[in-house]
């Protein structure tokens, strides 16, 4: 299938994309990360717990060189913790690639989109691949692709709220205003979810708590590869327009 | 000597480097990023740079995250 995701020239095999947090251990992290077929996965970055190493390594079961490993800057408050961990996250890791979080409140993580804009410049001018993690806002999604991000990624909810996409005409709007890839992170409950999010058009969708919280997370993660899919290729083929009444799908012609 | 290592004091032989140090703990070089007072080091300088008394070492790897 020759239906790539291209992000800053470099080439993406899926369109689902996952976190790695909150699985029982790295085990069924790794194959819940193998049911959904994702290539890019999400990692943390924090400090090595020394007193006791015998803690396994999360590298140890996702092989860099399968997985393109997308450092975040997850649980960072300000610009200048956010910019601390980029720049330790590209040091721990191999590439520019960052996933950008500037989170404005511990209730809901909504984003702070203006620190988030101060951060991404910070780091495009040090030569990241800045992909921002920001609120369902067609301005400043523009505002960061204006720039430099080569994509943003509004959310559908807030994290882990499973809410599904709670403001669809203002991710619509974004993706016919900005030119970039668009990838809708956060929020997703279920795989409709994520089917609805590709059908309106989104390049991609990133979610970790609807895989790792659900009963199955191996079969959820079945489920989200299939949802991506489908709402893609829904997408591509083009839905017929809503009507009001009924439209006959057999010919009244040859009738007795 | 005493450095401070991911917040925690720790007594290393004089003229111990970041390597040296990161060998002693266990931890493979090629998977860490090592702050030392701030300052991100690069990798291929682990071997070069010698740690210092009150030195404040972070050494960070990847762990399980999706966001937050």
């Amino acid at each position: 299938m020759h239906d790539r995701l291209v992000i800053a020239g470099r080439e993406f095999q899926s369109r689902l994309w996952v976190g790695t947090g909150k699985y029982k251990d790295f085990a069924e992290t790794k194959k819940a990360i193998d049911a959904s077929g994702a290539d890019v996965v999400t990692v943390a970055v924090r400090r090595v717990n020394i007193t006791d190493r015998s803690k396994e390594n999360l590298l140890d079961y996702l092989d860099p060189k399968k997985y393109i490993i997308l450092p975040n800057t997850a649980g960072c408050y300000t610009v200048e913790d956010a910019v601390r961990y980029a720049r330790l996250g590209r040091a721990a890791g191999v590439s520019d690639l960052v996933k950008l979080e500037v989170i404005g409140d511990e209730k809901t993580l909504f984003p702070d989109t203006a620190g988030l804009i101060e951060a991404a410049k910070i780091l495009i001018k040090e030569g990241f691949i800045v992909l921002p993690y920001t609120n369902d806002d067609p301005i400043v999604a523009k505002k960061l692709v204006d720039i430099g991000c080569p994509a943003v990624m509004p959310l559908a909810a807030p994290i882990g709220s499973g809410l599904g996409i709670r403001n669809p005409y203002n991710l619509k709007i974004i993706m016919e205003t900005v030119k970039v890839p668009i990838i809708v992170d956060a929020g997703v409950g279920t795989a409709s979810d994520a089917a609805l999010a590709m059908e309106y058009g989104a390049d991609a969708v990133l979610m970790n708590t609807a895989i790792a919280g659900a009963q199955d997370p191996l079969a959820m993660a079945e489920a989200m590869k299939y949802a991506v899919w489908a709402g893609r290729l829904a997408y591509k083929a083009g839905r017929i327009p809503r009507k009001l009444y009924a439209t006959a799908s057999s010919p009244i012609e040859g009738m007795l | 000597m005493t450095i401070h290592v991911n917040g925690e004091s720790r007594g290393i032989g004089d003229g111990q480097t970041v390597a040296g140090l990161l060998q002693e703990l266990d931890i493979r070089t090629d998977r860490v990023a090592v702050e030392v007072n701030l300052e991100i080091l690069d990798r291929k300088d682990f071997e070069i740079r010698g740690l210092r008394e009150g030195d404040r070492v972070e050494i960070l790897s990847f762990i399980g995250g999706g966001a937050n």
